[in-house]
Parts: structure tokens; C-alpha cells; sequence
């Protein structure tokens, strides 16, 4: 048996509205059609009176799901793209992310955002949004990087009390495959996806995958690249982070988001600030281009970090 | 019941309805009920008038009440007409800025807005939220935020989740909006999803003329703001927000038919805020002569005349009421006088409930 990425998501969604009556889905196209990606397919059959579609309405979707959870239920609101959750974003920061600190109700919501590029998408097709909502106090921003995580991890964000931001990897949904889902990890410790002793990358999602390839490169030059995969990227396991740092004196951090601000400088400001003395080189950090996405793949190939990228940042950071 | 499908694009506006002409009901059991709803909703009103009126003087006495002020003046009988037919704990109700009578006549103690305004642990914000930004969800009475329209769709996803875990039974769902709230998206978004799932949901739309500042000339340019409702596909009532024996009819349809299935309804109160949009606002924008035009009626007045026309109440009772209202205010006020303020060095400085996943940044 082999499943994919985008299976496994489907395969979550179908086991926790198999575990639990409370968990519902919300969303454009997801019932009959079964999702733009095909993440919810058959669903609605298996499952009849539980998947809906919605409105072309993201500010409602979340708004609704709030309401939902605060009677007991347990929505799961598919965006069709992470960049349509932008214009639920006031619901998502404003309405769920506080409603537990200012009221003392929990607001068990998972919303999952299609995210990150894929040749030919273009600007509003190809974002990753976890940099913007880890900026606000009151949710759990999930990246997972592998089909177990994205399995195991989708499942567990349903059981959360609080809203959860699941960003599922486009580029990840076809490319990635496994024999199983193997075993659960929990949320918010990261993971050594490679040992190594002279430098560390730390990364999320489908940087992941670039990043090993990178770092493969770098052993034929003789360096062991250890690479951090850090699953959730709010909660932040900083420790895991710090501990790889204190082997190899080296950082490189690595997202596919803006430049500026966001998750690579939460960590190196982390490492700097916390570590700075276990530091041979200055920390680094890599992200895409401070540009829309493009939507030629000459130009996304470009605007992204890839291996070629990784592979020169780890030489610069290596021969200092 | 003016239902703006019925009614096509005609608006037909019972504004008119004077004191004189709100005769009684055909049936008198219609009316002793009528009656008592309206007797019940004039004490929240004179209740809720002298809370905001002590919230006030608070307020400009200065050095007791936390943040801004914001005062329902001129819009209780519109306010507690919806509130008094929902039941605390049992319907759910998503109050806006303007909505202290309609929280009253709902059932929250007048005890959780002085505790909320003195900013007090005891309240049901505890201090982490303020004056108007208050509610208990799990109760299903929702805690507005400040984003107009986002309240909507709030109430709407909890009647869908009682529809869908089995739970709704009869109760039904009730928010508010101004005329400037119409014209947010969320707002939009929201009563469309509504009325595509065909909630049991009302929402009281006050048309009090000014969004803070901004005259409704550059806020909408239909003629009514109850045709909206045909668009929508739902039913639109529209009442003069001055006259609560009128209020009250109006709602008590909207409510029925929300509870029988018929989806949601849209109900227009015109009227005009008797004040500025808090108490750090002169409200000099409002020219004179909207003051004296009928919609710058009190309500309040309005109310009292009529139930003295009707013979529903006499003058004794009403200063009766109103002594009791100052009593219970007092008493609030003395009460969350004295109540705890917030501690810094004992606040959790956590934002999730899941306490492992929270990272323990608050330093």
C-alpha cells in the first residue's frame, strides 16, 4: 500500500468524523465534488449530513465555525487556498483567537489552509500563511512535512481545544508517499529528520524535503547537515532547536514564506538571543523573495528557496 | 408581519402607528399577553436607561470606570423588544453596542455590566475585556468584538451545530447591527450564509441614522434598508424604533416565524441614538432638527405615555419601577464596587486553553 499526502489528509477527516458525531466539514466544494484537491472525496457519502458546502464567504466560514464550537461541535473548515483565508483573517485573529482568553470558552476549530507553491500558480494561489497567524496569541499553527504528520497531526488538531491552523502542503499533496502512517509524534516537538555535527537547518513543511536534499549535496563535500523538522511551527520547540545548535555551532533557517519577519526570524532571534554563545557563525536564515509569487516556474523556481539555494547558504555558513 | 417578499419592493412602514391607534388586540388573551410583554420590556427599559445614566455620570466623574462608555439611549423599547423574547440560557442572543436593555430584558444580571465596566475579576471578562465586549458563550450569549458584522455569522454557527448535534429544538438565534454594520462584508457574508441554511435567526437592524459620525447619505443608497431582505431571499419587517407597543408586535412575528422554520428575519427599527457614540462624543454632527423629528422621539417617554393611555400602568406604578430600578443599580454598584481588580502577577498570560501547546512567552 502506498498513500500520499493529500490521502492521508482525507483519510484524518474520514477517522475523526468516524471517531467523533461532534466533527463536521465546512467548506467550498467539499461535499459532493469532493474539494478542489479532492482532500474531502466521497466524504459526503460516507458521512451524509456532516460535509457542507459553503458560500463563497471566508469570513462567514470561520465566523460560523466559531459559533459551532462554542455549542459542542467540532468544525473543520477547509479554505480552498491559504490565501482566501486572508479574507477570513479578522475571524481568525480576532473572533477565535481570543475567545478563550477573554471568556473562557474553548474554541475547538480546525482550519485547514491548501498552502505553499506549485509551478503555475501564481500570487494568490501559492501562499504560506503560517508566519502571519503564529503572530497572534491564541492558536496552534501546524506545518506538517510528512504523510504520518500530516495524518497523525490533522487527527490530533480536532481533539485541541483551541483554533488550529493546519497548513497542508500543496506541493507536498502527489509528490509525497509512504508504505503507512507509522506511529504518532506529538504536537510541538520537533523532529531530527537528519543527524549531523556541522551545521543545522531548521525548517517545516515542504522546505523539508528541499532542505535534505541540500543537505545530501553537502555530504558529498564532507559535511554531515544535521535538519531539523519542526512540525509545528507554534508552538515552537525551541529546545529541540537549541540542542541541535549546541552540536554543531551552526544556523540555518529555512521557510517558504516572506522575508520579512515571520517563523525563520522568530528562530534565529530564539537562537541568538538564547544561544548566542554556542554560535561559530553568524545564524542565517533563507525564505522566498520579498516579491508577490510568480507565476512563471522560470520565476517561482527563483522566487523560492530550493536545494540550489540551501545548498549555497549552507556553503556561506559553513566557510565562515 | 411585513414580509419583504410578500411586500415586493414596497415598503410599508408602520411608523405610522400612533399612540392613539395601537388599539388593543382583537383577542383579549393577545392581549393580556401583550400586556405583560409589554409591561416586563418597559421595566427593562427603565432599568437599563438608569444603569447607562449612573455608567455615565460614572464615566465623567472619571477614575472608576475602565475605557470608553457606550450608551443605548433612544434605542431600548427597539433593543429589549427582541431581547424579551429570548431565554436566558436557552436561546442565543449576540447584543451589539446599543443593546443594554435588550441584554436586561434577556436575563443578565445588571451586576455583570458594572462588574464588566469597573473591569472587576468577578465579571464575566475579568477584566481581560471591557464595557460592552461582554457575554458568556457557553450560555449561549456571545461576546461581541468590535469588528461590526463578525457577530453574525458567530450566532448563526451556533444554531447550525444545535441543528446538526440534535440540540435546537425551539429555541432560536437573535443579533444587532446599525445601519453602518450593514455595510461591512462580514455582515453580508453572514446573513447570506443564514439564509442559505435557513437559520432560526433574527437580527434586529437599529437604524439610529449615524454610524458614529457618518449620516446614512454615505453609508447606503437604497431607499430602505429592509429591501436588503429581498435580496437575501428573507423575510424584513420594518418598525418605528420609537414605539415600543409597535416594536413588540413586530418582533413577536419575526420570532414566531424564525422558531416555525421560515428562516431568518430581518427587522429595521428606525429611530435616532439620543446621544454620541460614547460618552467622550458631543454628538455635535446631529443637527437640532433631527432631534425634534419623530424618530428623535424617547422611546422611553414614548413608552410610559402609552402604557398610562392604555391604562396598562398607573403613574404611581412608574415611579414605583423606576425607584426600584435605582435601588437594584446602587446595589450593583456598591456590590462590584468593592469586588477585586486584576491582578497582573497572578494572570495566567496564556491564550490557549491547551496548556501544554502554549509556548509561555508572557514573561
Amino acid at each position: 500500500m502506498s498513500i500520499t499526502y493529500l490521502e492521508a489528509i482525507r483519510e484524518a477527516q474520514f477517522e475523526a468524523l468516524q471517531q467523533n458525531p461532534n466533527v463536521f466539514l465546512y467548506g467550498q466544494d467539499i461535499s459532493t465534488f469532493g474539494g478542489a484537491f479532492k482532500a474531502t472525496k466521497n466524504l459526503s457519502r460516507e458521512f451524509p449530513g456532516r460535509v457542507f458546502d459553503s458560500p463563497i464567504s471566508e469570513d462567514a466560514m470561520i465566523g460560523m465555525a466559531v459559533g459551532a464550537a462554542i455549542e459542542g461541535a467540532r468544525p473543520i473548515v477547509e479554505m480552498q487556498f491559504a490565501d482566501f483565508s486572508s479574507v477570513g483573517f479578522n475571524q481568525i485573529v480576532n473572533q477565535a483567537a481570543t475567545l478563550f482568553w477573554r471568556t473562557n470558552t474553548p474554541c475547538p476549530i480546525t482550519i485547514r489552509l491548501p498552502s505553499g507553491g506549485t509551478p503555475g500558480s501564481g500570487p494568490f494561489h501559492s501562499q504560506s500563511m503560517e508566519s502571519i497567524y503564529a503572530h497572534y496569541p491564541g492558536l496552534v499553527i501546524l506545518t506538517p512535512a510528512t504523510v504520518e504528520d500530516a495524518y497523525w497531526m490533522l487527527l490530533e488538531s480536532v481533539e485541541i481545544n483551541d483554533p488550529v491552523i493546519f497548513c497542508e502542503h500543496k506541493f507536498l499533496y502527489y509528490h509525497l508517499k509512504s508504505e503507512d502512517f507509522g506511529e504518532a509524534m506529538p504536537i510541538g516537538k520537533a523532529r531530527i529528520a537528519r543527524p549531523g555535527r556541522d551545521a543545522t537547518i531548521v525548517t517545516y513543511s515542504a522546505m523539508l524535503h528541499e532542505s535534505l536534499k541540500a543537505a545530501e549535496e553537502l555530504r558529498l563535500d564532507g559535511y554531515e547537515v544535521e535538519v531539523v523538522d519542526l512540525r509545528s511551527v507554534k508552538p515552537m520547540d525551541t529546545d529541540t532547536i537549541l540542542a541541535s545548535v549546541a552540536r554543531t555551532g551552526r544556523l540555518l533557517a529555512v521557510g517558504e514564506s516572506f522575508p520579512w519577519g515571520g517563523v525563520t526570524a522568530e528562530i534565529v532571534a530564539r537562537v541568538s538571543s538564547e544561544a548566542f554563545h554556542l554560535l561559530d557563525a553568524p545564524p542565517m536564515r533563507l525564505n522566498s523573495k520579498d516579491t508577490p509569487i510568480p507565476y512563471h516556474p522560470n520565476l517561482w523556481k527563483s522566487h523560492r528557496p530550493t536545494t540550489g539555494h540551501i545548498s549555497a547558504a549552507l556553503r556561506d555558513l559553513l566557510r565562515y | 408581519m411585513l414580509s419583504a417578499r410578500a411586500a415586493g419592493s414596497v415598503f410599508i412602514s408602520i411608523s405610522t402607528v400612533s399612540v392613539a391607534e395601537s388599539s388593543l388586540p382583537c383577542s383579549s388573551a393577545v392581549e393580556a399577553e401583550l400586556r405583560e410583554d409589554f409591561l416586563k420590556t418597559l421595566q427593562c427599559m427603565m432599568l437599563s436607561r438608569t444603569l447607562e445614566e449612573k455608567l455615565g455620570s460614572l464615566y465623567r466623574a472619571g477614575g472608576r470606570i475602565v475605557g470608553g462608555v457606550y450608551l443605548g439611549r433612544g434605542q431600548e423599547a427597539f433593543s429589549a423588544a427582541a431581547g424579551i423574547h429570548l431565554r436566558w440560557e436557552k436561546d442565543v442572543y449576540g447584543p451589539l453596542i446599543r443593546d443594554q436593555a435588550g441584554r436586561i430584558a434577556y436575563g443578565e444580571p445588571i451586576l455583570d455590566t458594572m462588574r464588566t465596566y469597573l473591569g472587576v475579576v468577578t465579571g464575566p471578562m475579568r477584566g481581560r475585556d471591557g464595557n460592552i465586549h461582554r457575554g458568556q458563550p457557553q450560555k449561549g450569549y456571545m461576546a461581541m468584538i468590535s469588528h461590526l458584522g463578525s457577530l453574525v455569522s458567530v450566532v448563526s454557527g451556533a444554531l447550525f451545530a444545535r441543528r446538526l448535534l440534535g440540540t435546537l429544538g425551539d429555541t432560536v438565534g437573535a443579533t444587532s447591527i446599525g445601519d453602518g454594520g450593514t455595510s461591512t462584508g462580514a455582515f453580508h457574508e453572514a446573513i447570506n450564509m443564514a439564509a442559505v441554511e435557513k437559520l432560526p435567526l433574527v437580527v434586529s437592524v437599529a437604524n439610529n441614522q449615524f454610524a458614529y459620525s457618518t449620516p446614512t447619505t454615505r453609508q447606503y443608497a437604497c431607499e430602505n434598508l429592509v429591501d436588503r431582505a429581498i435580496g437575501y431571499g428573507i423575510d424584513g419587517h420594518s418598525v418605528d424604533g420609537t414605539d415600543l407597543l409597535a416594536c413588540l408586535k413586530v418582533f413577536r412575528t419575526a420570532f414566531q416565524r424564525a422558531r416555525a422554520g421560515h428562516g431568518p428575519q430581518m427587522v429595521v427599527g428606525r429611530l435616532l441614538r439620543l446621544g454620541g457614540h460614547g460618552e467622550h462624543d458631543d454628538a455635535s454632527y446631529i443637527p437640532d432638527v433631527k432631534k425634534h423629528e419623530h424618530e428623535g422621539r424617547d422611546c422611553l417617554i414614548v413608552a410610559q405615555q402609552q402604557a398610562l393611555d392604555l391604562g396598562w400602568a398607573t403613574k404611581v406604578e412608574l415611579d414605583e419601577w423606576l425607584k426600584n430600578a435605582r435601588r437594584e443599580v446602587d446595589k450593583a454598584q456598591a456590590q462590584a464596587s468593592k469586588e477585586p481588580t486584576p491582578d497582573p502577577y497572578r494572570e495566567s498570560w496564556q491564550a490557549l486553553s491547551t496548556q501544554r501547546l502554549a509556548e509561555g512567552m508572557g514573561q
